[in-house]
């Protein structure tokens, strides 16, 4: 049996409970959307780009404390980052999330969720705002989706 | 709860004994748990409380061992061999279109269509008779607390045609069809009118015989879905006077990839097939073909002949526990949940009326998202539901972005409702912190 305070660790509690940078950012020349069709989450994630810097990063959404969680900790880790760290964060997270795998050091409060790779039906809960902030960062307007439509 | 139940003659069949609370249970209903082979095991260190039944219910041991008496003894291809298995096979095919027939009250075998489901028994009735009766300024009347599947074959059908859609409102919670709009929505333009028997999303039961007299009245042709209540409910279709009926064998004991559609005879016998190949015709030329009689003409190709033969058998069981009985005993577990949610449950938002309901219950409970509840009650051994059940639409409307769910069948226990609550209120204190 998995232990649900691997999944619901405090750090996530927390930031479901208040999440950071939860707003529209009025000066964001990017912004990108992901839903989940299978629950009918979405997210939207607003992008502030200096040439290649993220100089300001926000979210606003409705969704599970996974997701709610996943995005907070996101825009508090990428802010200020170049688009090529954000993209090794974003992969090195993508492989936490479904592997659970924490080798990489720079991952800091993210690891939070290692513990979702153990209930595969969540997996897209925490990845939903990250495939979002992607898309803001490569400029791309089209909605992000975890997945096709169940029906 | 719908009239057409307390006149059906299988609810008249059987009466009540003792007091207003104490449903019937005959000789069936004795250790029935144990016909579920699935229900005893345990998950995450809980006994399993299975809570998911208006996603699919679970299948008793009769229903499997026909599913593996079928391949270990008769199996072969049917309405084309000569040899001995094959006839066997196309007797047992044949007599599980019977049963279904004498299971809805049909007139006939005839009547009953095998499919692989409702989702696959509303699209032959929108390809065929609607792509068949269907133009330009016809309206298609639907209710708002549809599921998807009673929503996208209509939307793809007027998009063909140049139908237009339009819907019975829903009343906020409570869920109940606002008939008093009927007369606004169902004019003569309508010429198909789609709803659905149960919501699987307000537990809500439609007071089909009356909506299919009025839309009769006004010439529209009927779909009734009956995916959450043929397995739970009686349902006889001529006393009721649909058109069509559409269910789902894997909701109601049988098996997945099996459903029915029920069609009256003149209307089926008037339909184009919708799909081609083996077993649908009666002769075949290089450019031109003809159609076998109805239900031959909407069954192309090799049929799911273990399936069918096996929601026989269920059809079966569900009889010998009576649907009367079932209806009873989904109602009053549903009833007392109800009251014990709303009571024990600081807060919680309940979807649906407070009685006289089916067996489903959807439910919000402030500040913790639906997939949280459903993860942390899966923790408990208790399986529900999280999310937006394929009503949208109907979420959007009530100002809700998902909502869990628990569902009721007739394996489940008081007991189980104990597990329930004490499940949620434990979620409760946890994301309080
Ligand atoms: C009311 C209702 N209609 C239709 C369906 C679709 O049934 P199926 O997926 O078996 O085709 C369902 C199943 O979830 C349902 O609850």
């Amino acid at each position: 049996m998995q232990d649900l305070t691997d999944l619901y660790q405090s750090v996530i509690l927390d930031h479901n409970r208040r999440p950071r940078n939860y707003r529209v950012l009025p000066q964001a020349n990017r912004v990108g959307h992901g839903d989940n069709p299978l629950c009918g989450d979405k997210v939207t994630v607003y992008v502030q780009l200096e040439g290649d810097r993220i100089a300001g990063i926000s979210f606003q959404g409705s969704g599970c404390a996974i997701s709610q969680a996943s995005a907070s900790l996101m825009t508090v880790n990428l802010k200020g980052k170049t688009i090529a760290e954000a993209e090794v964060i974003a992969a090195d997270m993508h492989k936490l999330i479904t592997t659970g795998a924490v080798d990489e050091g720079n991952l800091s409060d993210l690891a939070a969720l290692a513990g979702v790779h153990q209930f595969p039906a969540r997996i897209k809960c925490a990845t939903l705002s990250w495939h979002a902030a992607l898309n803001a960062i490569k400029g791309e307007a089209t909605a992000a989706t975890t997945e096709k439509p169940e029906d | 709860m719908d009239r057409f139940l307390s006149r059906s003659p299988v609810a008249s069949g059987r009466e009540r004994e003792g007091d207003e609370n104490d449903f019937p249970m005959n000789k069936a209903w004795a250790n029935l748990r144990d016909d579920f082979p699935v229900l005893h095991q345990q998950v995450n260190g809980h006994p399993l409380v299975y809570l998911d039944n208006a996603a699919t219910s679970h299948k008793p041991r009769c229903v499997i061992n026909a599913l593996a008496q079928f391949y270990e003894r008769d199996n072969a291809n049917v309405h084309r061999g000569i040899h001995a298995l094959s006839n066997r096979a196309t007797a047992a095919y044949e007599a599980a279109r019977e049963r279904s027939a004498r299971f809805l009250g049909a007139a006939s075998a005839h009547e009953i269509i095998f499919t692989a489901g409702t989702t696959d028994s509303i699209n032959l009735v929108a390809c065929s008779w609607g792509g068949a009766n269907l133009g330009r300024g016809d309206v298609i009347l639907l209710t708002e607390m549809e599921h998807h599947s009673n929503m996208v074959p209509w939307q793809l059908l007027a998009r063909r045609t140049g139908a237009r859609l339009r819907y019975v409102p829903v009343l906020g919670d409570e869920g109940r069809l606002d008939l008093s709009q009927l007369d606004r929505v169902l004019t003569p333009e309508v010429k198909l009118f789609a709803f659905t028997h149960v919501s699987n999303t307000l537990g809500v039961i439609n007071p089909i015989t009356e909506l299919c007299a009025r839309a009769r009245a006004c010439g529209a042709v009927t779909v009734v879905d009956a995916a959450q209540s043929a397995g739970h409910l009686p349902i006889d279709v001529g006393a009721l006077g649909c058109d069509f009926l559409a269910l789902s064998g894997h909701k109601m004991c049988g098996p997945t990839g099996i459903g029915i559609l029920y069609g009256r005879q003149a209307l089926l016998d008037a339909m184009p097939p919708w799909r081609g190949g083996g077993s649908m015709i009666s002769n075949v030329e290089y450019f031109e073909s003809r159609w076998a009689p109805a239900p031959q003409k909407f069954e192309a190709g090799t049929p799911n002949i273990a399936d069918a033969i096996a929601l026989g058998r269920a059809m079966d069981y569900l009889d010998d526990l009576g649907r009367d009985a079932i209806a009873r005993h989904d109602e009053k577990l549903a009833t007392l949940a109800y009251a014990r949610l709303k009571a024990e449950v600081p807060g919680i938002r309940l979807l649906g009326p407070a009685e006289h309901r089916s067996g489903v219950i959807s439910f919000d409970l402030p500040g913790v998202h639906a997939h949280d509840v459903v993860t942390f009650a899966d923790q408990e051994g208790v399986a529900l539901r999280g999310g937006h059940h394929c009503n949208q639409p109907l979420m959007r409307k009530l100002g809700l972005a998902s909502t869990s769910r628990a569902s009721f069948y007739l394996y489940n226990t008081e007991d189980e409702i104990e597990r329930l609550i004490a499940a949620l209120r434990k979620i409760q204190r946890f994301f309080a912190g």
